[in-house]
Formats: structure tokens, sequence, C-alpha cells
């Protein structure tokens, strides 16, 4: 039998909600990276340290949006930050968010204000602009920089905590909404963590191949099987909370194991076990695992790491919808499921989705274009010039 | 004395001017006229008292047993509150238990609020269970409303400031008994009211007042001799999804184990 209660025919948070963590979580992870760098120094993450950061800050300029698309009235959002109740955990949105944002402009200014003030000595509208960013003091010697680099190394510490509270938070607001037995989880927020970091890493790995290829640039080989190893690392993590929670809910046998368990069965066999656990988890952690305990030739290698990211990627953002959506297919009735699937051209559609998911490397191609994100880029050797 | 038209310096003596004296008691009027005006609405709710000289805690009863799925309640809350099509503030569940025990639910629709005929031959156990908003004493809507749209109002009446509300339907995925919806056409949070524009009036929701079998009760709780009162002291009640800790005030007599 399926029994909904009648106001559960319209599944509320659609796929702009997926969205929403998805992009935090590439924030979250991207940042994290960038401080392994420069808070943990790891060395070997340095060519893609830059790229990291400004990463993080353009995905958490775009973060807000899915959600402006979503609130039914978006002219009263800041009410949110104005007039706050604070019984919410969504009340806590505005204040993270934005000074997570802060904090995140604040270390790019640092990290990168040498490398403006050096574009800001030449002529034209760049250099103008440049010349505004660093707010016309064109001071740069080697006093500066290491002012700049020590409060650049204070701020991405501060903003680690930040970035698991950002996220970790996106993942309690489901998890402490105790009507839904799919989100009622204290484990959510730490699954939310880690996926982050794997989505963070995973985007980073992609992009930076994808750059190198069009630039024909020489990948870093030890800064992308450093990340390949992290990645590995992180996604065992991320995928071994996701089976430990499924597994207690099995276990515990608790009224609402019934209704999951069709859930699972049913509605997100395919979505849930097929494409999330079986095919885009297992077969990363494979390549990675291969990856990481053999040795494998270099082609090999950027081919297992780069196909686990992109697969990760996807992994992270089923992972989003089969928890959002997911969610909601599950009747408060615990008697029945209901369906969704997006539109294409609809307000809260796919295109607009993909839009929303696309802007973010278009200004960070702009961003690019004012400075190098890659200072360390080198072309690639051609065949003929080693000859 | 001061000159109205210009001021302390003026040396000229004229009709306008008014003594240190007069300016104050004028000054006195005016701010006790303000004070008066803003405590008038706080005096007001006094008088929102019960016959005991008590505020009133408004609660609501259903006897499951006497319900006949008539939806005379229904019909009398859409032409009431303009609830919007595909949307329920208050729907009837009916329930039929098989002899091998399958429970089957429906719900009669909003179309024509008429049950679809659809007999079953081996049904052994069959009820009907009027459902809304409970109105919880811990509401968990109004705990998560991030703007604090979802209030309780002093007589226990869980209710959602339109104008405040953004739309984001955090209190709809926390409501455990599904009773919010997004409006579709004010894009905010709506739910049942209670009626809450005939409650503080003296008169009862339109589906308490529609009810031809009495089925659903409405009362004051903090009148030990109001029918709510005396019912609930007499008879044997359920409270829906108890474990969810949100105290509803929505009783349901004789409620069958299967009603979630």
């Amino acid at each position: 039998m399926n029994y909904l209660f009648p106001n559960e025919a319209h599944v509320t948070w659609t796929v702009m909600i997926v969205m929403y963590p998805y992009i935090t979580g590439l924030v979250a992870g991207a940042f994290i990276v960038s401080s392994l760098y420069h808070v943990f120094g790891v060395k070997e993450l340095k060519p893609i340290a830059r790229f990291s950061l400004a990463s993080a800050f353009v995905f958490l300029l775009f973060a807000p949006l899915p959600l402006l698309v979503h609130l039914g009235r978006p002219d009263r959002a800041f009410n949110i930050m104005i007039t706050p109740h604070f019984t919410s955990a969504m009340a806590g949105f505005g204040y993270i968010y934005s000074s997570y944002l802060i904090l995140v402009a604040l270390e790019i200014w640092f990290v990168m204000r040498s490398g403006f003030v050096e574009r800001a000595r030449g002529s034209g509208f760049m250099a103008w602009l440049c010349r505004l960013i660093v707010l016309f003091n064109l001071k740069d010697n080697p006093a500066t920089r290491e002012a700049d680099h020590r409060i650049a190394k204070f701020l991405a510490g501060l903003g680690i905590p930040m970035a698991c509270t950002l996220h970790g938070y996106v993942g309690f607001l489901f998890g402490s909404l105790k009507a839904n037995p799919w989100w009622s989880t204290p484990l959510m927020f730490i699954i939310f963590i880690f996926s982050a970091i794997v989505s963070g890493i995973s985007v980073l790995i992609f992009h930076y191949f994808v750059v190198s290829w069009i630039n024909r640039w020489k990948v870093n080989e030890v800064c992308v099987r450093t990340m390949g190893r992290f990645l590995w690392g992180f996604m065992i993590v991320a995928v071994s909370l996701e089976l430990l929670e499924l597994l207690s809910i099995f276990y515990e046998q608790t009224d609402k194991t019934e209704v999951l368990s069709s859930l699972i069965h049913t509605k997100l066999f395919v979505s849930y076990v097929v494409l999330q656990f079986g095919v885009f988890s297992l077969i990363p952690f494979l390549f990675l695992a291969v990856h990481a305990l053999f040795k494998v030739s270099q082609r090999v290698a950027h081919a297992l790491i780069w196909t686990s990211a992109t697969m990760l990627l996807v992994q992270v953002l089923l992972m989003r919808w089969n928890v959002v959506i997911g969610g909601q297919l599950v009747s408060k009735s615990m008697r029945g499921f209901t369906d969704y699937f997006p539109g294409l051209w609809e307000k809260e559609g796919l295109i607009t989705a993909g839009v929303i998911f696309t802007a973010p490397f278009i200004i960070l191609y702009f961003f690019h274009c004012i400075i190098s994100l890659f200072p360390d880029a080198e072309p690639k050797e051609h065949r003929s010039i080693r000859k | 004395m001061i000159c109205r038209r210009r001021g302390k310096g003026c040396r000229m003596s004229c009709e306008s001017a008014i003594s240190r004296r007069e300016m104050l008691r004028r000054l006195f009027v005016g701010a006790s006229g303000c004070l008066l005006v803003s405590v008038l609405p706080a005096l007001a709710r006094e008088d929102e008292k019960n016959s005991k000289g008590r505020k009133p805690m408004y609660a609501y009863a259903v006897d499951t047993s006497r319900c006949i799925g008539c939806c005379a309640c229904m019909r009398a809350c859409s032409a009431e509150n303009d609830v919007p099509a595909g949307r329920y503030r208050t729907w009837i569940e009916r329930y039929r238990v098989r002899a091998n025990g399958e429970v089957l639910v429906d719900a009669a629709p909003e179309e024509n609020f008429v049950f679809k005929v659809d007999p079953v031959s081996d049904a052994v156990k069959a009820f009907f269970v009027p459902k809304l908003c409970n109105h919880c004493e811990k509401s968990v809507c109004s705990q998560v409303c991030p703007v604090g749209a979802t209030y309780t109002t002093p007589e226990g009446v869980v209710l959602v400031d339109r104008k405040r509300c953004i739309g984001c339907g955090y209190c709809v995925q926390a409501c455990p008994y599904g009773t919010r919806y997004i409006h579709p056409v004010l894009h905010v949070a709506d739910k049942c009211t209670l009626c809450y524009h005939r409650i503080t009036r003296g008169l009862l929701p339109a589906c308490v007042q529609a009810c031809p079998r009495g089925v659903r009760m409405f009362g004051d709780l903090n009148d030990p001799e109001s029918h709510i009162s005396i019912i609930l002291k007499q008879r044997r009640y359920r409270l829906l999804k108890p474990e969810m800790g949100t105290h509803p005030r929505c009783y349901y007599l004789d409620l069958d184990n299967e009603v979630i």
C-alpha cells in the first residue's frame, strides 16, 4: 500500500537544495586543501594552493544562489540576518556564511597581494583594477611578504574550523530534523564534512587536469599523486561513515527500519545502491587503491586519479541527491513514498542548476585573467625539443 | 515666556507665546496619550479571559469513534479559509484493516471531498480519523523558523505571519504530522489556524461548527467546566507521535494503534 499525507504530494525542497550543500561542500573541501599547504606545510600541494583558495572563494560566492532561487520570498531573504530567530539552526546561516566569506576574501587578499601589486605596476584597466584591489598600496618587499604570509597562515588556520562549521552546519540542518527518519541522525554533519572534503579535492584534481590539458601545461606529478592519496583516505572515511549509518539503521531494527529499507530497495535503489555505492564509490576506491598501493606509470596514475576524481564528484552529487530528495520521498505517515524529478526549464529545474554550477568556473577563468592561479605552471616539453 | 514663532531669543511680545508651565502641561498630556495608546492593546488582551478569570488555553479533541467520513469539516475549512487547490489544512483518513492484518489507508480528495467507493470484502475493522495541525506546545515548526514567522499565540494557537515568512520550507520539513504546505500563490508557509479569526470572536472553528456528529471538539483547557476539559478527564485519549516530544494540543479519543 502507498499512503502519503495529502500535503506530501508536493516535494518542498527541490534540486536547488541539492545544489546548495554540494556547492558549500566544494568550498569547504577546496579550502581545506589550501590550508593543508598554508597551515600544515604540505609542500607537495604548493602548485595548487592558490588555485584551491580561489576556487573556495568563487564557489562560496555562488553558494547562496540556489537558496535564493528556492526561497518562496527571496525579497525577504535578508530577514534571516535582520530578524533572526535563534532557536532555528537555519538562522545561523547568514552569520556563518558572511563571516566565512570575509575570512576567505581576506586570506586571498593576503596570499595574492604581491601578485596583485606586480600586476598593478603595469598600465591599462587590469592594472587599475589591481591597484584598487590592493587599495593603492604598491609596497612589496620581503618584509611585507613575510607579514602577508603570517596573516594568511593565521587566517587559513582560523578558516579550517569555520569551513567545518559551514558545512557541518549544513549537515546539521538535515540531521536535526527529527520528523524525517532518513535525515535524523547525529552522524549526518560528520558525513557532510567528509563528503565535502572528498568533493573539494575531486573538483580541484578534475579542474587542474583539464586546465593543464587545455593550456598544455605539465601536470605536477608530486602534487597530483599527493592529492590522489589524500582523496583515497578521505573517501574511505566518508563512505565508511555512510555505511556505518546504514548498518546502524538496519541493526537497531526500530520503527523506521522497515520504511527506510523499502526506500533503499525501491525508490533509491538505482541512485543510492547501484550508482552512489556500486559504481561511483567502488570504482574510484579501487582505482585510487591501485594508485596508492602499486607502482604504476605516470600516464596510468594520471588516468586513475582523474577518473576517480571525476567519478567522486558525481558520487558526492548523488549523495546530496539521495539525502535531500530521498528524505522527502518517505511519507511521514510511514506508509508510502512520493516521486520527484526536476523539470528541465522550470525555475528550480535542471537548466538553472547547471547554470549555477557552471558559473563559478567562468568566474574562476576571469579571476585567472587578473592574476595567475597557477604561478608555477610549466609548459609541456615537446618531443622535438627533447630531441 | 517662549515665543512660538521665533523661539527663546525673541524679545517681541506677541499673542502666540505660551508659558513654560503650559508647555510642560501639554507635553505631559501628549506623552500620557502616547503611553495609553501603546498600552491599550495589552489591556484589550487582558479582556480575553475565560469565565474563571484565566487566560484561555485552547485545545482540540477528535472523537474518532464517531466520525462517519462525511467530510463536511473539510468543505467548511476550505470555504472558510480559501485553502488553495491540492493543499489541505485538514483532511480525513479512512482506515480499513483486512482479515490478514493488512491496513489500507486513504484520504478524501479535495476535488469533491468524497471517499472513493472501493469496497474491501474481508475488512474486519474500519474507521475514519480527521487530521489537522496539532498546535503543539513545543512546536518544532516554531523552533526551526529562521525568522520567527511561525509563533504561538498566548492562547496556544500556532500561527504563521504571512508578512514575515520567507518561504524556505524548513517548517514544512520539520512538522512530523505533514500539516504544513507552501501556499502556491503567496509562496509562504500555510496551515490550520484553528480559525483564529473566528475563535477570537467567541465562535467555533469552521470544522467544529460543521461537523454533524460532534466528532471535533474545541475549547479552553484552562476552564475546568469547558466541554473539552470534562471530556479529557472522563475519556481515554492518545496523542499523535508522542515520541517526537512536541506535546500536541490535539487529543484523539478512542484512537486505534494503526494511526500514525
